[in-house]
């Protein structure tokens, strides 16, 4: 079962990919979609297995690498914390599956589109199943190479291939560390296997870094770093590039180029939680490393409040949405930073519903305004389509945390656990936590009211032609609105109720959680915030935007800083791309051109040209050059053998 | 009266030898020139064999020189066919314009 679950993505990729033109694109459509869904039905028995027989296993493929005592299994590892994943991963991805076949109706290379799509799930289950950090490195990229093919599907936009390409360069940054990281535990552990380097963690709490085994620890500048903090820190680097935290998320707006598909499977639901994946997955090591779970709530807290004030005054429908995972992702990561692992996963599991929803309702708009993405195109038609009106409107009061919609619960939850933690980095984290919520709820609400209230701005197309989206698009969605709705209530006991047994051993906590309800007031305080900001949000989008207007051109400096996402993109432009460039323009132009082969294969050769053609002018073809010359030749060997 | 001896001899047949080889490379306007040429080297030759084998009271000499004349002559009869038929092919036996060895 466990075999089917990973490997008919796979099957399902193979046979669309290679033989798709046979097959043609009907066929392959619906072969990998029924393959997934098989995969995705599997997993849910897995994780009801999970749940109620305390099921946990590791299947062995087979043996990866075997080399003195190194030993790597290529294996499937189910614990909890894996059936939880699996369920995300293959659930979402049949359903977006589905969604594509209607979505790319008019693309020519469907197959091919279907073939990436399986074999991204398929890489995210190996990466979530793995029980050694090679293999979740594996997994990690080949998540990582289909998001760069599926950005750059439509291989003949620049603007997508330009995507794809930063997407994978900003990763290889993030993966650069992580590999380091990896490296320092096999350093350290002498094994990458999960459950050993857990095992052997205690032992290292206080084992500083040193270049040598045995020599004296390392310094700089008369301080000494541990090695679990340093591992910790380079595990973060990598889980902040998939992740797209702040300082590594320039990529994730501009990987909206893809198909919206692309942008609700890989962009938000499955692939960018990766990282809050690999940050819980090594909660056994995490654990010990204050410093390393202080850095990780820092860092998602400033990536949830800076996407959020970025979301706020974008236009590209899909770029709100993509700023709003950046946000939601920072959170998962002051959960995990905080200790609440299982609020961090219950985030990752609600949000991949409200969000794909969201991506795909997105979808529908742009499909029903024939390819319009600017929501100030957009306005008045919440009558004319009023399924994707519905499911936008689920996804967003799901995702603003909207009282008793699955965004609530686990939103809520991660504020009160920051809380309840009382430090000082907790009390932080719940106030920023409090703060984005708050955020959210108006660029979530300006969203909606900027595309179905309003008046009718589009140039482009009449009021007329806009129609509702294809049943085959609708349905999955509607499969995922129900999922926004209800993974709150129904799984909330299960995953992050106060004697919850559910996580077993997959995830560590040193100190218990505090099983103490927090204070009321601040019970009340988020879900009041995000209900009142809806009629002031209609107020100042749809009734009056005068008052807006005002305001911006006012603080036409605070807006600029926004529209320009603080800019990130023009820092680094500054810092990294041109000077690169300059460096790769000299070793190109002045290295390569004007030096190595201008005296390397240019210069022999032109030599070998200049001394033939002087060569030449010696044959010159009369009889008499030849004979004066063997006279000539006669009379020298002569000399020489008369004279000597 | 100076005496005539083998120097003298030896010294015009040098200078035949000598014309035989200049007007070979020399010469820009015919190739029946260099043919010519070709015949005052082997005469010069002939001089040269001549004069040592009276010097030497040796006939071996003299009997080559019968054979050098007599392929001398062979050689005139092949060589001026072989310029008769460039002659046809070319319709020229310029030397200056044979150079279809030219690299």
């Amino acid at each position: 079962m466990e075999y089917a679950i990973v490997l008919l993505p796979l099957l399902g990729s193979i046979i669309s990919g290679f033989f798709g033109k046979k097959l043609g694109d009907k066929l392959c459509q619906l072969l990998t979609s029924l393959f997934v869904s098989i995969s995705a039905i599997l997993s849910l028995f897995i994780f009801y297995k999970v749940f109620v027989h305390d099921y946990s296993s590791n299947k062995l493929i087979f043996s990866w690498i075997s080399s003195g005592n190194f030993h790597i299994n290529w294996s499937i590892n189910i614990d909890p914390l894996v059936a939880v994943m699996l369920v995300v991963v293959s659930l979402i991805s049949s359903i977006i599956h589905f969604y594509s076949i209607g979505y790319m109706n008019h693309d020519p290379h469907k197959p091919r589109f279907m073939s990436y799509l399986s074999l991204f799930t398929f890489a995210m289950l190996t990466l979530v199943t793995a029980d050694n950090f090679l293999q979740l490195y594996f997994g990690w990229e080949g998540v990582g190479l289909c998001s760069y093919l599926l950005i750059g599907f439509w291989y003949k936009r620049p603007a997508a291939n330009a995507a794809a390409i930063k997407a994978f360069l900003v990763n290889r940054v993030g993966d650069f560390g992580f590999a380091i990281g990896i490296f320092l535990i096999f350093y350290l552990f002498g094994t990458v296997n999960y459950d050993e380097v857990f095992l052997k963690v205690p032992e290292f709490i206080n084992k500083e870094i040193s270049l040598l085994n045995n020599s004296p620890p390392f310094s700089f500048l008369g301080t000494s770093i541990k090695s679990i903090d340093l591992i910790c820190l380079l595990l973060f680097v990598g889980a902040m590039g998939k992740s797209a935290q702040i300082l590594l998320h320039t990529w994730l707006p501009d990987a909206m180029e893809g198909p919206t598909p692309v942008s609700a499977l890989i962009h938000a639901a499955t692939m960018v939680t990766a990282g809050v994946f690999l940050v819980v997955r090594c909660s056994p090591i995490f654990e010990y490393s204050q410093i390393a779970l202080n850095v990780v709530a820092i860092v998602g807290m400033m990536t949830a409040f800076f996407a959020a004030t970025v979301a706020m005054v974008q236009n590209d429908i899909k770029k709100i949405v993509a700023y709003s995972t950046c946000s939601q992702l920072g959170y998962m990561f002051f959960a995990a930073g905080i200790g609440a692992y299982h609020v961090a996963i219950f985030h990752l599991f609600t949000h991949a519903f409200f969000k794909a929803l969201l991506f795909l309702g997105s979808g529908c708009v742009i499909h029903s305004f024939k390819d319009e993405q600017d929501i100030r195109s957009m306005g008045g038609v919440w009558r004319k389509i009023p399924y994707t009106y519905a499911l936008m409107l689920i996804g967003t009061l799901a995702l603003t945390g909207f009282p008793f919609l699955s965004g609530y619960y686990s939103k809520d939850a991660i504020i009160e656990f920051a809380y309840l933690k009382g430090t000082t980095v907790g009390y932080y984290a719940a106030t920023i936590g409090i703060l984005t919520a708050l955020l959210t709820a108006i660029y979530s609400w300006r969203l909606i009211f900027k595309t179905f209230h309003g008046k009718y701005n589009n140039k482009k197309n009449n009021l007329s032609s806009v129609q509702e989206s294809p049943i085959i698009m609708l349905a999955p969605s509607c499969l995922l609105a129900i999922g926004a709705i209800i993974t709150g209530i129904l799984f909330k006991e299960l995953f992050i109720g106060y004697d919850t047994q559910f996580w077993n051993n997959s995830i560590l906590f040193l100190e218990t959680i505090r099983s103490d309800h927090p204070p009321t007031w601040l019970l009340v305080t988020t879900p009041l915030l995000v209900t009142i900001i809806i009629p002031i949000a209609y107020y100042l989008f749809v009734k009056n935007d005068k008052i807006l207007k005002n305001f911006i051109s006012k603080n036409q400096l605070l807006y600029n800083f926004l529209v320009n996402k603080w800019y990130f993109d023009e820092l680094y432009n500054f810092i990294f791309v041109e000077p690169i460039k300059k460096i790769g323009l000299f070793f190109w132009k002045k290295g390569d051109i004007n030096t190595i082969d201008r005296y390397g294969p240019d210069g022999l050769s032109r030599l070998v040209k200049v001394i033939s053609d002087k060569a030449v002018n010696f044959q010159s073809g009369y009889l008499y050059h030849y004979a004066f010359v063997m006279l000539i030749g006669l009379s020298i060997l002569l000399t020489y053998l008369i004279l000597y | 009266m100076i005496e005539i001896g083998i120097g003298h001899y030896l010294t015009l047949s040098a200078i035949i030898f000598t014309i035989g080889i200049v007007g070979i490379f020399l010469n820009r306007k015919n190739v029946i020139i260099i043919l010519m040429s070709i015949e005052l080297i082997l005469l010069s030759v002939n001089i040269n064999l001549v004069s040592f084998s009276i010097y030497l009271q040796n006939l071996v000499g003299q009997v080559f020189t019968m054979f050098i004349l007599t392929v001398a002559a062979a050689e005139a009869a092949v060589g001026l066919a072989i310029i008769v038929i460039y002659y046809k092919n070319r319709g020229s036996i310029n030397v200056e314009q044979i150079d279809s060895l030219k690299g």
